[in-house]
């Protein structure tokens, strides 16, 4: 049997066509391999993007203004932790919070250069200090305390602060009576916090139970790709589950399930359309409809 | 495991020598009392020193006591209850009512077998999700019964198949961790072999958490993070450094709440000496939990998952508005 069976193992964010090969290995790490990243890195500020889906080249600011969704095939591109939140929250009405939290390298982990190293160069890249981001805003007019966790942040990996600030945010929830709402898109628990970042799946468990029974509503929208220690706690357990389209969504990445299992896996295996048709998400939601939605569904929890 | 042969070699001594002396006749019992002592000596050089992963092939060994051998060795009564009530009935999980003592307990652990067709039929203690769905409807009904929960730990992680993800293997891990804080009895977990990860955590949630000396806890495999981190298998013994997943990295880092001796050289050499040390440890640990006030049991484990192992200060207590 694989050895990779923790679920933890890394993505990539390969697009439908070329599922079955697509996880990778460290989140973040990945990155290097996929031929979309490059693309992107080579012709910084580039005026055309090819979409890995249909391999059609897009005007990059069409792509932007149509939420990083592709204009020809629908496929949902990855955006980062500030994309979201510009296109889930009302214009101006974020207010970070719990934005100064840092991780540790409590093991002293070292791998081809050492984690807190790691840490402070993707700081510096994506602006963030984690791969959460987290913080006050309006949903068409609705507040919620918003979380948006970042693929570019080390793979979207949950470690101690990742668990901490989605903790911090059920409480803030909670206390200001308004709905969780967080994104997903993670390769699952952090490996280089050891067995401290597989205890953030029972952190953020213990900080949801707490908010339900505080009568708190919540919803996750899990977007490609979210797997392994993310997948098998809050993503999961939120009142509400919903998906983007094509989002690759499962507990092991589909390459660990393929050495495993020693076969191909079938077509769509692990998409959102694949968990919607098994019933184990509530609904899909393309990007054009998210926020209108959102809005809805906060109005539907509120009672009649 | 390498650094057994010497003992495993002195141990081959002994037995051709007692057998010759048993065959001729002799009384060898002076030899045969400094061969013993000779294979204690080495076998305390031996586990003295054990690296990482030595411990994490300790964990792995295939004589080791599984949790088969703690119901029969350590249980006085054990009925075992099967089924999720809607896909099937798990063997890589084994649920039931027990009895040590005058301690009455809901059961449940990872079960992996012994023999190769029990392995096969445990699937190698590697559950699906109607594996984690039989625990949570069993433990509830604990719940309801007011029995308490002891959880026996030891998976290499939760089965990564087709199976296992079309009828949800991460949603179901979720919802007994979700559903493990509210369950209004007492939880003790044992680790007993092997903590791979999520599969570990689905029945782990414990008000106290307890690791056998040898064996390991893991966010991920040694050989996995080897192959994602360093790409290279060969490094698994680097990774497994790395990860802190043994039973006194974990105490440090206060992940766990308390470790059990093993024998010398580990539960596989003496069993029935492994089982009585947790059969001891479980009667003292319940009886303990039994004290806390039912209404500050879920305040207590919630609080404790909460902020589990984080270094003071670190955090705010809480993420509520100031007013």
């Amino acid at each position: 049997m694989s050895a990779e069976i923790a679920g933890s193992a890394g993505l990539s964010e390969e697009p439908q066509k070329r599922q079955g090969q697509a996880a990778e290995g460290e989140l973040g790490e990945t990155r290097r391999r996929s031929r979309l990243r490059w693309k992107k890195k080579d012709m910084p500020g580039g005026l055309w993007v090819k979409c890995d889906a249909c391999s059609q080249t897009i005007y990059r600011k069409d792509l932007e203004d149509n939420n990083m969704v592709c204009p020809h095939c629908s496929f949902h591109f990855t955006v980062n932790g500030t994309q979201r939140v510009q296109m889930v929250a009302d214009e101006g009405s974020f207010e970070e919070r719990f934005g100064g939290f840092e991780a540790m390298d409590r093991l002293e982990f070292e791998n081809n250069g050492s984690y807190a190293e790691k840490v402070k160069k993707t700081a510096e890249k994506t602006g963030h200090a984690e791969a959460l981001v987290s913080g006050l805003a309006e949903v068409c007019g609705r507040p919620v305390v918003l979380c948006v966790l970042d693929f570019k942040f080390l793979g979207g990996s949950m470690g101690e602060v990742v668990g901490e600030k989605f903790a911090l945010s059920c409480e803030l929830a909670a206390s200001l009576k308004r709905p969780l709402v967080v994104f997903t898109s993670s390769g699952g628990a952090r490996m280089h916090e050891g067995v401290l970042s597989l205890m953030q799946m029972a952190k953020t468990c213990s900080a949801l139970a707490e908010l339900s029974d505080a009568g708190g509503f919540s919803i996750c929208v899990m977007a490609n790709p979210t797997t392994g220690g993310v997948t098998a706690s809050f993503a999961m357990v939120t009142d509400l589950v919903l998906a983007e389209p094509g989002a690759l969504i499962g507990f092991a990445g589909p390459r660990v399930i393929a050495t495993t299992i020693k076969q191909e896996l079938p077509p769509g295996f692990q998409r959102s359309e694949f968990l919607l048709e098994k019933g184990h998400v509530d609904a899909i939601v393309p990007r054009s409809e998210l926020r209108e939605t959102l809005a809805k569904l906060i109005d539907y929890s509120s009672g009649s | 495991m390498a650094f057994e042969k010497p003992i495993q070699e002195l141990e081959e001594q002994l037995r051709e020598f007692e057998e010759l002396s048993d065959r001729n006749n002799l009384d060898a019992s002076a030899e045969i009392a400094a061969l013993r002592a000779r294979i204690e000596e080495s076998i305390d050089a031996a586990y003295a020193d054990l690296s990482p992963w030595d411990r994490v092939n300790v964990a792995r060994h295939p004589e080791r006591p599984v949790a088969s051998d703690y119901i029969a060795g350590a249980m006085d009564d054990f009925f075992e209850l099967h089924g999720d009530r809607t896909f099937g009935d798990d063997r890589a999980i084994v649920t039931g009512f027990a009895q040590v003592e005058d301690q009455r307990f809901l059961l449940v652990g990872h079960r992996k077998g012994r023999t190769m067709k029990e392995r096969l039929a445990c699937n190698f203690g590697c559950a699906h999700p109607e594996g984690y769905r039989k625990a949570l409807r069993k433990m509830q009904l604990a719940a309801r019964m007011g029995l308490p929960i002891v959880s026996l730990i030891n998976t290499p992680g939760a089965y990564p198949g087709i199976g296992a993800e079309e009828r949800g293997q991460a949603g179901a891990i979720a919802e007994n961790i979700l559903g493990m804080f509210s369950l209004e009895v007492p939880i003790l977990a044992i680790v007993i072999g092997e903590g791979g990860s999520g599969g570990a955590l689905g029945i782990g949630v414990g008000d106290r958490v307890l690791m056998m000396e040898y064996s390991y806890y893991s966010v991920i495999s040694p050989e996995g993070c080897a192959a994602i981190l360093w790409k290279d298998g060969e490094r698994t013994p680097d990774a497994a450094s790395a990860l802190r997943l043994t039973a006194p990295d974990l105490m440090q880092l206060g992940v766990v709440d308390g470790v059990i001796k093993e024998p010398s050289g580990g539960a596989h050499r003496d069993r029935q000496r492994a089982i009585d040390s947790m059969r001891r440890v479980l009667l003292e640990e319940l009886k303990l939990l039994k004290e806390i006030p039912k209404a500050e049991l879920l305040k207590r484990r919630r609080a404790k998952y909460r902020h589990l192992a984080a270094v003071p200060g670190r955090f705010p207590e809480s993420g509520a508005a100031t007013p």
